[in-house]
């Protein structure tokens, strides 16, 4: 229906080449149906481009609104058509709204005062830029139906894997089974073929029994007995040694944390700075777990994840909106308000240098400049955080060594780089050369 | 030939009926060892199935699981806040500005907080009122952290909420039918909180407010509240002064609430030649007495004479009395000295007597001294002991029906505490306002939960004008209230106590400024300070009037083209200084009241325990008397004549401890008590002294803290000086005494001192030499590189620290040996601990004695020993202190030499040099073999005998959770078995170069500083780069009067000292 309309409108010139050669009358009658159509697509054009709409919805509307649930206001899905069957208010009284709500609500307007009411006097922000064919972008996009979760298809995937799983041990019994018969049929034959020997009198050879066995001979041979000690306690020895080096080394620790936190969603997909987060890391010995509010800047209004998200956790046999609501729980948000209770979350802590060894972050961070993940690793692909570095103090010296200081542009480091470089001839001094491996930088 | 020798094991063997031979044949242990006590009872031991395989077995299995399971690390948890406060940033340190005002310290003060919890105090720099914190203010911050705090408000034995509290006092309060309600509390000159007393006694009627000193200063406040009309104590400022003569008062200590040090250092370090001369007339060696450059010992009673005589020959009014000739003829120096100085002498006095405060006021009137600063009125001590006395006597007579009291403890502090407690008894209505259940709380019918200053709000106005501002710096630890609050409730006054503040500041106070920036400052001196009071302008209006125009042209003149203050001569004559004398009555007066007889002893306050309020705190107990070197400890100082002729000792025993005899004191009218005696070099003779704060009792205190003797029942009459007798009585005292070598035996390398005289007139090398060693027999200069074993390394890049500590400007008193043990986690280790000499003190305090009357004459009787029988006879002479000795203070901590003999010896290397001059301690690289504590010549390492932390055998602040949260986060807390030292706190330096990389700036000179020279309010010790050769440490190092400790070690340490000058005319 619309599009027709809209081709119509999109084609004037070929309207006005037909009412070329046509009688008055007809003229006549067709300028009324050309006012006609004007002016009914001129109504009708109002319905509005979804696709504009949702942008224009994520930008202003997205901070207080959602289309399904309530959050700060009421939920968006259908608004118009809920507006006008419940409460028979047209189109008008929505621009009026979205324009200046306080003004509807001072007329004394039912409906508005109702609304205020609802949501503990919250009154919306007004949107006077808006034009009418914005207002009508948004409602068409409102008006969309609600798309088919795609979670329901997820399950099916599932089972469509596990099935896989059962065919393929189908596969393997029957092989399994192949080969049993095989060697079946083998023994079968060799018992037959003896059979057939022994009738034909044939004498079946077997293996001498006079030949030393080869473990005797092994012991027999001291000198290889001797090499072989040595070999094994060589090995074992570097075994040990591995093994007591590993000790309170805790690389790849990744514990399950109270909180299903993705930083893979996070860091990778949605390509949030780590320090946004992370924010003492700029100026702090600590990077700083945030502090659940930095959460809520983005959950206030992000209270579930999209569909395609929501598919990628079965991946790791996680709910992620089951997890968000674990924030809300812990913050105490309940949708529309926090009810101040609250209960910190115990987050498990993964990089733990031992108390003698000082670290601070800002150092390497803001005067260093070094990226995050040259310590923490891919961090952006990583969906549970997990130790990447070994951190230990052989690994510290390592990069000590091999970085170069940070100079450019840092008053701080003029005299001294100057000086430095001119005393041992480089270009560029690594830390190590700044006295970065002095024990009293780290061990005080 | 085979012997048939026999062996003789024993001389029993000679006997041959010995039953001991017969036993030891048949049984090698005569007695039975007591196995059954370990091995239970043999029944059951041989029932058991263990076999001996089995046991070893069990213990096999279990070191290998044990071990298995060490293997495991612990599961750490990290929690952030839920909604994080904007000003904390967790790592990152926040600095508020408070007062603390706890009725014996007052003083603006920082206090840096990390991650909300307050953990050291710092000087308020920008306050120009007692903006530096001693010893005690420093360690306040651990009573926050007390686990001994009353956690909610108690009625009895049993907690109750606030709500009931409030209810019941209230309904209490309105039922006394008129009978008096008492607020007996400490000196509080706060605005607000006595304008919510005044609103209190309007509410209830027939309240009064006694205000209580535990240690009174009744004496300087009438006389100066006779003669200039308001009650408080005349300020002085020292930097002003250049003859400053102190008869019995301890202006470095605690006289007048203290807070005059900084001044006085400002003219202790020659400049142009010139410093102070400081003579002392006292009879305990005080911190004062031991700064002086000329001390004369004499009884208390003699100080009265003296003070006598001293105005009689400034003014020329003939006085009564006589006084020994040599004390006459010191006296009259010392008079002659003050009027040459005119204007910038000054006289002190700490005898508690109206005529003799009277006495000094006249004598600076008629010097018109510019130290002597009448018109601000010192408001720190407000107590009236007369108040008191007769408060307990309406006590007694059941006249009071209710008693509030706030932050007095007068059960432990008052002479007649039995009195008080009868009197407690008969009050309808007892309330403390008290952060412990202590002597006086425990007695009362409520304790009312009190806050600690660092967890209130509150004002105090420290002198006329002066006022400084108290605000939280972390949310109270427990349901705790102040008094102020009560009062609020008691009155009905809405708002919280801030508000009402900020309501008085605002009306009254600020006259416009900012509420808030006063707050942000913690000071705030209003327009009208300075401005006076009626009768203090007397001196001051008559010195202006004196001027005439042309000299007042000629004094503008000078001021406008920089001319020193002391450089301005401003004469004084008789003739115009008659008009406000009061023609010598108080003095007359004073003569007259002299009465001599048996032992005087002076009741004092010591430097770490003052009035004993924080006893509970181990810091401070820990901390050693600067005179004494005694922690843990009081005890009764007496002369060594005196001594001989009690037969009191003191001597060292085998374990490195110093012993002592115990005496009976006796007071008319009070028990007698017994306490250890310290013969103490300087005590005059005939007198003894005795420190308040120590034997308390309570629930308020852990065992290990009731140390030494209450003296507060012999404090009789609130009178300091009381004619005592004294007799030995049998017992041996365990002193924990870390110095037990009181003299320097003429060595002059380790303190260099010189007079003012050869200062200004000889070389440098005359004074301060460098020593010389033999190259080639050839004497050559210590600091050649020909005589160094060891190749320099190139110091000249980067960063290079130095400290540099001016022993002219040190006065001893232990502000940075507190601030120290608080900025790195520096371990107590208990009374016994310490007297093994396991102090872990990073910064120690030496002091020495002379032991001739100078340590000049010392350093001759040394060069001019000869022969192994003098030097036998002679060294061992030097070992004791003189009868009336200099003395002199050194702060040593590790010197961190460029060429340290502790690195070279550490089989680890445990311990090395940084670029940046600082001698660097791995602690988890530490085995523990203290060869470096063996090798280092200064003395200065420290090692953990034991576990000090979390463990019951040191049942310290470190030993529950509440006390370790003062403990500094950048800090490792080392464990047993490593040694430690000062590490130039190297965490501050880090920090200081961190931030200035951030910035991408320069470091600025003064950003760089240790615990220690923070805390030095007197500018003693100075801590900078000397790469920078602007900065002052530079400057510093250059000076004529630097030079190192030990230097002929050639260690080429990054610590030194400045040469001692005293300001005498003698060699």
């Amino acid at each position: 229906m619309k599009k027709s309309y809209q081709s119509l409108e999109d084609n004037p010139n070929y309207n006005m080449k037909q009412v070329i050669y046509c009688s008055l009358t007809s003229k006549i009658s067709r300028l009324c149906l050309v006012l006609l159509l004007t002016f009914s697509t001129s109504l009708i054009a109002q319905e509005g481009d979804p696709v504009n709409g949702k942008s224009l919805y994520n930008s202003n509307c997205a901070a207080c609104h959602k289309l399904d649930a309530p959050m700060t206001g009421p939920a968006l899905r259908n608004v118009e058509s809920r507006l006008a069957d419940d409460e028979g208010l047209d189109r008008e009284w929505l621009k009026a709204w979205i324009r200046n709500s306080s003004a509807v609500i001072k007329s004394g307007d039912a409906y508005a005062n109702k609304v205020y009411n609802a949501h503990n006097g919250t009154q919306m922000t007004p949107f006077p830029q808006l034009s009418d064919q914005d207002i009508a972008d948004i409602l068409a996009y409102t008006a969309q139906p609600k798309p088919e979760p795609v979670v329901a298809e997820t399950p099916a995937g599932g089972e469509t894997t596990q099935q896989g799983g059962v065919s393929n041990d189908l596969i393997l019994g029957a092989l399994a089974l192949l080969f049993g018969l095989l060697a079946l049929a083998l023994v079968l034959v060799n018992r037959t073929l003896n059979r057939f020997a022994e009738a034909k009198d044939i004498k079946v050879i077997t293996d001498a029994e006079q030949k030393t066995p080869l473990w005797k001979a092994f012991v027999q041979n001291q000198f290889l007995v001797l090499v072989t000690t040595i070999v094994f306690l060589l090995a074992s020895g570097y075994f040990v040694y591995g093994f007591f080096m590993q000790v309170g080394v805790d690389q790849g620790y990744e514990p399950v944390q109270p909180i299903h936190y993705s930083h893979r969603i996070h860091a990778g997909d949605n390509g949030i700075d780590c320090k946004y987060c992370h924010s003492s890391a700029r100026v702090s010995k600590t990077s700083g777990i945030p502090s659940l509010n930095v959460c809520m800047n983005c959950h206030k209004s992000i209270s579930e994840v999209a569909p395609e998200t929501l598919a990628e956790g079965n991946e790791y046999g996680v709910d992620y909106n089951a997890e968000i609501k674990k924030l809300y729980d812990a913050v105490g948000w309940d949708g529309t308000g926090y009810s101040g209770e609250s209960k910190p979350v115990k987050w498990i802590r993964i990089h733990n240098l031992p108390d003698f060894a000082y670290f601070n972050h800002s150092q390497h961070v803001s005067v260093g400049g070094i990226e995050c993940q040259t310590c923490h690793g891919p961090v952006q692909e990583m969906e549970i955080m997990y130790q990447h570095a070994p951190l230990t103090m052989g690994w510290c010296i390592n990069c000590h060594r091999e970085t170069n200081v940070k100079v450019k542009d840092n008053e701080y480091y003029t005299k001294i780089h100057d000086e430095l470089s001119k005393k041992y001839g480089v270009d560029q001094l690594t830390v190590a050369q700044m006295g970065g491996l002095e024990c009293g930088k780290c061990h005080y | 030939m085979s012997s048939n020798k026999k062996y003789w094991k024993s001389v029993e063997e000679l006997n041959e009926n010995s039953s001991i031979v017969e036993a030891l044949q048949q049984n090698e242990f005569v007695e039975e060892i007591p196995t059954d006590e370990f091995l239970g009872d043999k029944e059951s031991l041989e029932s058991s199935s263990t076999s001996r395989r089995d046991f070893l077995k069990y213990v096999g299995f279990s070191t290998a699981a044990a071990s298995l399971a060490a293997c495991e690390g612990p599961v750490v948890k990290s929690i952030p806040y839920i909604v994080q406060p904007t000003e904390i940033i967790p790592g990152v340190a926040n600095y508020y500005a408070t007062t603390i005002a706890d009725g014996f310290d007052f003083a603006s003060v920082l206090v840096k907080t990390r991650e909300g919890r307050p953990i050291k105090i710092e000087n308020n720099t920008d306050a120009g009122t007692n903006g530096s914190a001693n010893a005690r203010v420093n360690a306040s911050v651990l009573g926050l952290y007390d686990n001994l705090r009353v956690k909610a408000p108690m009625k009895g034995e049993s907690t109750i909420s606030w709500d009931n509290f409030m209810a019941e006092t209230t309904s209490k309060l309105k039922g006394l039918n008129g009978k008096k309600i008492v607020l007996l509390t400490q000196s509080m000159p706060s605005p607000s909180t006595n304008k919510l007393i005044a609103e209190f006694s309007s509410k209830y009627g027939n309240v009064s407010h006694v205000t209580y000193d535990a240690i009174s200063e009744t004496a300087t406040l009438d006389a100066y509240e006779a003669k200039y009309g308001t009650r408080g104590m005349a300020d002085y400022d020292f930097s002003k002064a250049m003859t400053i003569v102190s008869i019995g008062a301890d202006f470095l200590g605690d006289w007048q609430g203290g807070g005059f040090e900084s001044a006085y250092a400002k003219k202790r370090i020659p400049a142009n030649g010139k410093m102070s001369r400081h003579i002392q007339f006292e009879s305990n060696m005080s911190l004062a007495g031991a700064n002086a450059d000329k001390r004369v010992p004499l009884t208390p009673s003699q100080q009265k004479l003296a003070l006598a005589k001293l105005y009689s020959y400034v003014t020329g009014v003939a006085l009564p009395g006589k006084l020994p000739e040599a004390l006459d003829a010191a006296v009259k120096a010392a008079a002659s000295e003050l009027s040459k100085a005119g204007r910038n002498g000054v006289v002190v006095t700490g005898i508690q007597d109206v005529n003799a405060q009277t006495t000094v006021l006249e004598i600076n009137e008629h010097l018109k001294s510019k130290a002597f600063k009448p018109e601000t009125a010192i408001k720190t001590r407000q107590g009236n002991a007369a108040a008191v006395s007769q408060l307990v006597a309406d006590m007694k007579a059941g006249k009071v029906g209710a008693i509030v009291m706030n932050g007095v403890n007068p059960l432990y502090t008052l002479p007649n505490a039995a009195d008080f407690k009868a009197g407690l008894a008969k009050t309808e209505l007892s309330i403390a306002f008290s952060m412990k259940q202590d002597e006086t709380s425990t007695n009362c019918e409520y304790i009312a939960a009190a806050p600690h200053y660092l967890e209130s709000w509150g004002d105090i106005e420290i002198k006329t004008g002066h006022y400084s501002m108290m605000q939280p710096t972390i949310r109270p630890l427990f349901d705790t209230k102040q008094f102020q609050e009560v009062l609020m409730g008691w009155t009905s006054t809405p708002g919280s106590y801030r508000d009402y503040i900020k309501s008085v500041w605002t009306q009254s106070i600020l006259n416009g400024a900012s509420f808030n920036k006063a707050v942000q400052d913690g000071t705030f001196v209003s327009g009208s300070a300075g401005l006076g009071l009626g009768a203090a302008t007397t001196a001051v209006g008559n010195d202006k009037k004196e001027r005439t125009f042309l000299g007042g042209v000629i004094h503008d003149v000078a001021v406008g083209v920089g001319i020193k203050d002391e450089d301005r001569t401003e004469t004084t004559t008789a003739s115009n200084s008659g008009a406000v004398l009061t023609g010598g009555t108080a003095a007359r007066a004073l003569a007259a009241s002299v009465k001599e007889g048996g032992i005087e002893l002076s009741l004092y306050t010591k430097t770490g325990m003052g009035d004993g309020q924080q006893a509970n705190n181990p810091w401070l107990q820990e901390f050693p008397d600067p005179i004494t070197r005694t922690s843990w400890d009081n005890y009764l100082t007496v002369s060594q004549a005196d001594a001989e002729a009690l037969g009191i000792e003191n001597w060292n025993v085998a374990n490195g401890g110093l012993n002592g005899s115990y005496a009976k004191v006796s007071v008319a009218g009070a028990e007698a008590i017994t306490v250890p005696v310290i013969i103490q070099p300087g005590q005059a003779k005939g007198s003894a002294g005795l420190s308040f704060g120590y034997g308390r009792t309570s629930k308020a205190l852990k065992e290990e803290m009731k140390t030494g003797v209450n003296a507060y029942p012999l404090y009789q009459n609130f009178q300091a000086v009381q004619n005592v007798t004294i007799e030995k009585v049998s017992g041996e005292h365990e002193f924990a005494c870390v110095q037990l070598h009181n003299t320097l035996m003429g060595r002059g390398d380790i303190i260099k001192e010189t007079s003012l005289e050869i200062f200004n007139t000889k070389d440098k090398a005359y004074w301060n030499a460098t020593p010389q060693v033999s190259l080639n027999h050839i004497e050559t200069p210590v600091t050649s590189p020909d005589v160094d074993l060891w190749d320099e390394f190139d110091r000249s890049i980067g960063h290079h620290f130095n400290l540099s500590i001016d022993l002219n400007a040190c006065t001893g008193c232990g502000a940075c040996v507190i601030a120290c043990h608080a900025e790195n986690n520096v371990p107590v280790v208990g009374k016994s601990e310490m007297r093994r000499s396991r102090d872990m003190h990073w910064l120690r305090i030496d002091r020495y004695y002379s032991s001739e009357d100078t340590f000049e004459e010392d350093l001759d009787k040394k060069n001019n020993i000869s022969g192994l029988s003098s030097s036998l006879s002679e060294f061992g002479e030097m070992e004791n202190p003189a009868a009336s000795p200099q003395v002199v203070f050194q702060p040593v901590m590790c010197q961190h030499c460029n060429h340290a003999p502790c690195e070279t010896v550490c089989p680890v290397a445990a311990t090395a040099h940084g670029r940046q001059g600082q001698n660097h301690m791995a602690y988890n690289r530490c085995v523990g073999t203290r060869y470096c504590a063996n090798n280092c010549p200064y003395k200065v390492r420290r090692f953990n005998w034991f576990l000090y932390n979390k463990n019951d055998e040191f049942d310290y602040h470190m030993n529950d959770d509440l006390g370790r949260m003062v403990l500094n986060p950048d800090v490792v807390v080392r464990s047993r078995g490593v040694m430690e030292k000062c590490s130039m706190c190297i965490q501050k330096t880090q920090k200081t170069i961190l931030d200035a990389k951030r910035d991408g700036r320069p470091v600025k000179d003064g950003e760089f500083q240790t615990a220690c020279s923070a805390a030095c309010g007197n500018g003693a010790m100075v801590f900078g780069d000397i790469n920078d050769k602007e900065s002052q440490v530079a400057e510093l190092k250059e000076d004529d009067r630097m030079y190192h400790l030990l230097e002929y070690v050639g260690t080429k340490p990054n610590v030194f000292y400045h040469t001692k000058v005293r300001n005498t005319s003698k060699a």
